[in-house]
């Protein structure tokens, strides 16, 4: 992707086995090449997972060894991440790491490029622990990067001679691949100098813009849904915000805010959420249905919140949906109901003509506390 | 009303003059000269000011078409665009942004509930039926968590002057600073509620603000401290990225600010009572 847009990138290519590893390095030269785990972290140099091969017999051992290998690394959490791909690349003759990377100032509303000498390791370590080699320039959206900033950038990581106005050629186009893409970061760790004195980004990791992907096809195929979670794939083919967390307390919300609110107020009580889920504001009965499968399809939840205020969303006809829900999946842990706005006289009315073993809270912290017992006691 | 014609606009308009909102008209562009529930139907925003003289306007544009309504919006010279539209990609908003700059009119949201006066008016969402008149403002990141908060002053005695819905994306027109601005010259507002999320660093800069030259009391929430790094909860803004953006900092630079914090979304109305001291 960055290559389209004119950024220089050592030649690679991915391979899914061994084998393909082998033709891939064959094809590159049979010279030194690195052979690259490809998951959706950073972090894994550090975690073995980035090897360099001196031969061919060296690239089909490594490939071998990290193809199926569970990488762990300060961006995976404990469990890892399974390596399905490599990358397998030329290696390239390093002078200087540097660190560049572009994103969304949010306080000033404009595209920000935060560019390091200290390249090749891990940018919120330097934030923190040598804040002044961190630059920041700020792009003005109606003009885009202008060269003297690009320059600016440059002296400022200590590049000199060719090397600078290089930088400003790469720097145009990676604002272009930015804003042209929609993507949320384009994040360039290390970009080398070489002996040669060319400047390529060695490696790249890019986040797009969930709400702008209807206009690229072409990004939506990248995604894997190997890299994600089950459930939270399955909850986004209906529409539903939900995220698998690790606690055992399955939690449904209407509204984001009131959603993480009540993860909040679950461990105040002393429980661990399982799952942030905002059902959304207008949410219907079949929606409740399908948020109700997904939260118990996951096997640690031994107790359910169920917290809506209604406002768009009727308190009546989130009623509906739950007893459908429990009635059609024999629910079988216990569920507090906490209801409040919109019609909540008729939803517990429903709730409890419905003959089903509902708890029912007053407010946010009761039924906090009472689906923490519940859990507790099983 | 831009997108009065459509499912939401139609519903959400007859809520706005239900509750005693002047809706003047809609703009829907092609469906101009035709009448919609009795109301003017208009192309341009430009024709709609000009004909019924309205100074502000509802956005409910769906996400691809909604970054041109707010520009169209501010070239109109409206003083005030609510846009509720969820959903809209953050280079549309990063140009609609750059074209309102040195324009008159004020944006909220996008991705809000919009906003409320209670017992006067509303432009946005939020149902007027569980407001009732007082003297606390509401400003916040969240449309159901800004309900949750006017049920707890309620429950505690306490009504509301306005509730403003700044929303959850990462670019939006009307910050924490400019709402409380608002409220600091509203000699009907005695305090304020401000609710914020993870991700960004508004409230830090709110807290700031408070700090310097606000004088009225604050109580504030901030959803998502149990929120783990990296994952966007829900808003398009609620990420904590590069370990920043997270509940702790932002409560931290809030109570160091003479903020009453609410540790629990429970406590919100409790923990106004006793900054009134009552």
């Amino acid at each position: 992707m960055l290559a389209r847009f004119g950024v220089p990138v050592p030649r690679g290519e991915v391979a899914f086995t061994t084998a393909e590893a082998v033709e891939a390095a064959k094809r590159l030269g049979g010279q030194i090449a690195v052979v690259k785990a490809q998951i959706h972290a950073g972090g894994r140099g550090k975690g073995g997972g980035v090897k360099i091969a001196k031969s061919i017999p060296e690239v089909e051992q490594l490939a071998k060894q990290i193809l199926g290998m569970t990488l762990v690394t300060h961006q995976t959490g404990p469990e890892g991440k399974k390596v399905g791909r490599v990358l397998i690349e030329e290696g390239l003759d390093i002078d200087r790491e540097l660190y560049l990377s572009i994103l969304i100032d949010r306080a000033t509303a404009s595209p920000v490029i935060i560019a390091s000498a200290a390249g090749g390791m891990d940018i919120e370590e330097v934030a923190a622990k040598e804040p002044e080699k961190i630059l920041r320039e700020h792009i003005n959206a109606g003009t885009g990067i202008v060269a003297f900033q690009g320059r600016k950038l440059a002296f400022g990581m200590g590049l000199s001679g060719a090397a600078v106005n290089k930088l400003v050629k790469l720097l145009d186009s990676i604002y272009k691949a930015f804003i042209e893409t929609d993507a949320s970061m384009i994040e360039i760790n290390p970009l080398i100098l070489t002996r040669g004195g060319d400047l390529l980004a060695l490696d790249a990791k890019v986040s797009f813009d969930d709400n702008a992907l209807y206009r690229h096809p072409d990004l939506k195929e990248l995604r894997d849904i190997s890299e994600e979670d089950p459930l939270e794939v399955e909850a986004s083919k209906f529409s539903l915000n939900y995220i698998r967390l690790d606690g055992n307390i399955g939690c449904m919300v209407n509204g984001a805010g009131l959603a993480m609110a009540t993860m909040d107020i679950i461990k105040l009580a002393g429980g661990e959420p399982a799952n942030f889920l905002d059902v959304g504001g207008g949410a219907n009965a079949e929606q409740i249905k399908n948020a109700f499968r997904i939260l118990m399809a996951d096997k640690n939840v031994k107790a359910v919140l169920i917290n809506i205020f209604g406002g768009i969303l009727r308190c009546d006809v989130l009623a509906q949906g739950v007893i459908a829900a429990v009635t059609e999946l024999g629910v079988p842990v216990p569920i507090v109901v906490r209801m409040e706005g919109t019609n909540v006289e008729e939803g517990k009315k429903m709730l409890r003509a419905s003959g089903l073993s509902f708890t029912t809270a007053d407010s946010m912290g009761e039924a906090a506390e009472k689906v923490v017992a519940l859990a507790g006691k099983r | 009303m831009q997108g009065l014609t459509g499912r939401e606009g139609t519903f959400h308009a007859k809520a706005a003059a239900a509750y005693g909102t002047q809706v003047v008209g809609g703009v829907t562009p092609g469906k101009g000269g035709t009448t919609h529930e009795g109301w003017p139907i208009f192309n341009s925003v430009h024709d709609a000011v000009r004909e019924t003289g309205a100074d502000a306007t509802v956005i409910f544009v769906p996400p691809p078409f909604a970054a041109d309504a707010i520009m169209e919006a501010a070239d109109a010279e409206i003083p005030l665009a609510v846009c509720i539209t969820e959903g809209i990609p953050t280079t549309d908003m990063l140009k609609a942004l750059t074209f309102m700059e040195g324009r008159r009119t004020r944006l909220i949201g996008p991705n809000c509930p919009g906003i409320i006066t209670a017992g006067q008016g509303k432009a946005g969402i939020i149902p007027g039926h569980i407001c009732r008149e007082g003297r606390i403002g509401i400003v916040s990141k969240s449309g159901t968590l800004t309900y949750e908060a006017i049920h707890q002053l309620s429950k505690q005695g306490m009504g509301q002057t306005t509730c403003i819905g700044i929303g959850g994306d990462p670019l939006i027109g009307t910050s924490f600073i400019d709402a409380l601005r608002l409220f600091a010259a509203d000699a009907d507002t005695e305090a304020v509620i401000m609710i914020g999320e993870i991700g960004g660093t508004a409230e830090q800069e709110a807290a700031a603000f408070i700090a310097g030259e606000f004088r009225k009391p604050v109580v504030g929430f901030i959803a998502g401290q149990t929120a783990p790094p990296g994952r966007r909860m829900g808003h398009a803004g609620a990420i904590i990225a590069g370990g920043q953006g997270t509940a702790a900092e932002k409560m931290d630079a809030l109570a160091k600010a003479g903020v009453h914090v609410a540790k629990s979304p429970a406590d919100m109305g409790v923990k106004m009572r006793e900054a009134l001291g009552r």
